[in-house]
């Protein structure tokens, strides 16, 4: 096999919380995960094993305790506030279990939003925010704003959304664990049509094992530490 | 870029949250309209005292006699009096004489091109039968009457011979024409007519017909109860009252090239140190158009000071207003703040964006303060009699201080917001 492209380089990472005090609690134990461009990976375990902790560091919304790790060639662990803040417009894509759409904007506007941060023009911004919401299939409801959409709907703007500055990464949260088995086996679809045909690298969190099957690659956390690593039946698919 | 975003942003919460925006704007909106209409006020004022100044005469120094500050009794508390029992009453000797007033005309004949003399009789009653009209019995000389700036419809004006020789001549409104006369101003000429006046008859011929100008004399009763001028040469008027020539105050109409202030003063020391030296009670003491703007404009700074004061304890309280809804709005929208961080928003753009926010909703306040005030100003000034002239000044200022107030009141919350933890935002219930 060729050399692959490494997206995500973790290695031996640590986050501890109330440091210095009695309480301190130490949730991840040294852990070390690598992901290759065109990768889609899920990562399994209960809720306590450190799942939202470890999406976080990988979403570059925190930093680790201790360890090395850098995204796309990115060394995290040195950079800044407003670096880190870059670093997420540009090479993260958020989907979150509970969309997360900003309410009173129409949906079309959130899907700008990322691009708005990344001082694209207004021009640019419509025209690639109407592309990706043709993408999802969404084109007919662009204008209307949160509220009036279903959940299905919701989360297939916040995947355009998440496309908008085509990141290196989808990190998706348990981004089907709102919906009904019908609409989330769309939104399934969705993430395996942008995996097979954009070959998006995929990081998908979840605590459903039957989920996480049809990714290529599913990593079992438990108790901040990977007990387990297999192949999915998404690796037999491709 | 960013910014126009987050003004469509900050208009579209205003619009979501129409109640709670107009109540957190109210503080601001008070604030500002009662800046602004003070200021329209102020600002018709001096603009219509100005423009009557020009008409009336900038160059009119009004010599009057008043009581001396030092005749008025000090109590023991250091505090002084100088009304009620306390006030002396003007004696023959305190009056202003044609005398000293010929002195003044031969010292500064450059100066002084005339001087108005008038003398208010009282307001008399001409009667025909059941037609009655009322007259405000004025004699005056002729510089007063050219200052008048009458419209004669009929007849003629008072010659030399009726003022030097006191001729009993009088000149009547049109008013007094249509009540006595059927609103013929010829029939008048060369009658005799009888006023009533103090339980005393006067017989006088009517010379002339003036056109009564009812927009500058303001009054209250009905057309046909207003009491006109009837006018007399000054002496007429005099005579009449079995009395000397004596004024409390006169009108002295300078030439264009006199320097008013300097003229003034120099009038005041001269009258006071020839005249009135050894006067206890009484001294001269001289106004014209141009001091009397001076204190009212004063006055009311005064007040707009007063106002302002009120105002700004208004617009702070606004401001604390504006700050809590903003901390609310905040907390509220913790989770929208979460994603825009997740989203790549660097702190800076949050803090921009509230700040607009804040800006957004005072600058709507102040605008609605600006019209508020405006109406109101223009309605006060309308019901005073001037014209409302809003200032562009007063206007501009009050715009830009509404934005600080939102900038400086919305730093707080916009700094808080922009320094939160996305992990715990994005958590936020």
């Amino acid at each position: 096999m060729a050399e692959k492209e490494i997206i995500i380089d973790a290695r031996d990472i640590y986050k501890r919380f109330y440091i210095g005090q009695p309480n301190e609690l130490e949730i991840l134990h040294g852990i070390s995960l690598k992901v290759y461009k065109g990768e889609f990976v899920a990562i399994v375990g209960a809720s306590g094993s450190g799942k939202s902790t470890l999406m976080n560091i990988i979403g570059v919304l925190d930093k680790p305790t201790e360890g090395v790790y850098s995204l796309d060639g990115v060394d995290i662990m040195a950079a800044r506030d407003a670096e880190l803040s870059d670093i997420r417009n540009q090479k993260i894509g958020f989907v979150f279990q509970t969309y997360n759409l900003i309410s009173r904007t129409s949906a079309l506007k959130n899907v700008e939003l990322p691009m708005l941060y990344a001082g694209i023009d207004k021009k640019t911004r419509e025209e690639r925010a109407k592309e990706l919401m043709a993408m999802v299939g969404m084109e007919g409801r662009m204008h209307h704003t949160p509220d009036e959409l279903s959940g299905g709907q919701k989360q297939r703007v916040a995947i355009a959304r998440a496309m908008a500055n085509d990141p290196a990464i989808l990190l998706c949260d348990e981004p089907t664990g709102a919906l009904d088995t019908k609409t989330g086996r769309m939104v399934m679809d969705i993430f395996h049509k942008l995996n097979e045909e954009q070959g998006k690298t995929i990081v998908f969190i979840t605590h459903s094992p039957e989920l996480a099957e049809e990714c290529q690659r599913v990593l079992t956390l438990s108790d901040g530490q990977f007990i387990g690593e297999r192949e999915g039946a998404g690796c037999a698919a491709v | 870029m960013l910014l126009f975003e987050n003004i469509i942003l900050a208009l579209n919460g205003l619009r979501a949250n129409k109640m709670r925006s107009l109540l957190t704007m109210l503080g601001i909106i008070i604030g500002i309209a009662s800046v602004i209409a003070i200021n329209t006020v102020g600002n018709s004022m001096t603009t219509s005292i100005e423009d009557s100044m020009s008409s009336m005469g900038a160059t009119n120094v009004t010599l009057g006699v008043s009581q001396k500050s030092s005749s008025t009794e000090t109590s023991s508390s250091g505090m002084t009096f100088n009304f009620g029992p306390h006030r002396t009453e003007m004696t023959d000797d305190d009056y202003l004489t044609d005398s000293m007033l010929d002195d003044l005309e031969e010292k500064w004949p450059d100066d002084i091109e005339g001087i108005e003399k008038t003398e208010s009789v009282g307001t008399g009653i001409v009667e025909d039968g059941d037609a009655y009209a009322n007259v405000s019995i004025t004699g005056v000389n002729d510089t007063a009457f050219t200052n008048e700036d009458l419209t004669i419809l009929s007849g003629r004006i008072f010659t030399d011979r009726d003022y030097e020789e006191g001729k009993k001549v009088a000149l009547v409104s049109d008013y007094f024409c249509n009540n006595l006369y059927n609103g013929d101003t010829s029939d008048v000429i060369g009658q005799q007519i009888t006023v009533t006046y103090n339980n005393k008859f006067y017989h006088y011929t009517v010379v002339g017909v003036y056109e009564y100008d009812a927009d500058s004399n303001y009054s209250s009763s009905s057309e046909y109860e207003v009491a006109t001028s009837l006018y007399l040469p000054l002496q007429t008027a005099f005579d009449s009252e079995h009395e000397d020539p004596q004024y409390s105050s006169v009108t002295l109409v300078t030439s264009t090239s006199t320097d008013v202030d300097n003229f003034m003063d120099e009038i005041e020391d001269y009258v006071n140190g020839r005249y009135y030296r050894n006067n206890d009670n009484f001294e001269v003491s001289c106004s014209s158009m141009s001091t009397m703007l001076e204190s009212m404009t004063s006055m009311l700074s005064t007040i707009s000071i007063a106002i302002s004061i009120i105002a700004g304890i208004s617009l702070l309280v606004g401001g604390i207003g504006v700050m809590n809804i903003m901390l609310v709005s905040i907390q509220e929208r913790t989770r929208e703040i979460g994603t825009r961080k997740a989203l790549g928003a660097r702190n800076a753009s949050i803090r921009t964006q509230f700040i607009v926010e804040s800006m957004v909703l005072c600058l709507v306040g102040g605008l609605i303060g600006v019209i508020l005030g405006i109406v109101i100003g223009a309605v006060a000034a309308h019901q005073m009699g001037y014209d409302a002239s809003p200032s562009t000044g007063g206007i501009i200022f009050a715009i830009t201080f509404s934005m600080a107030i939102g900038i400086f009141f919305g730093y707080y919350p916009a700094n808080k917001a922009a320094k939160m933890n996305p992990i715990d935002a994005l958590r936020y219930e």
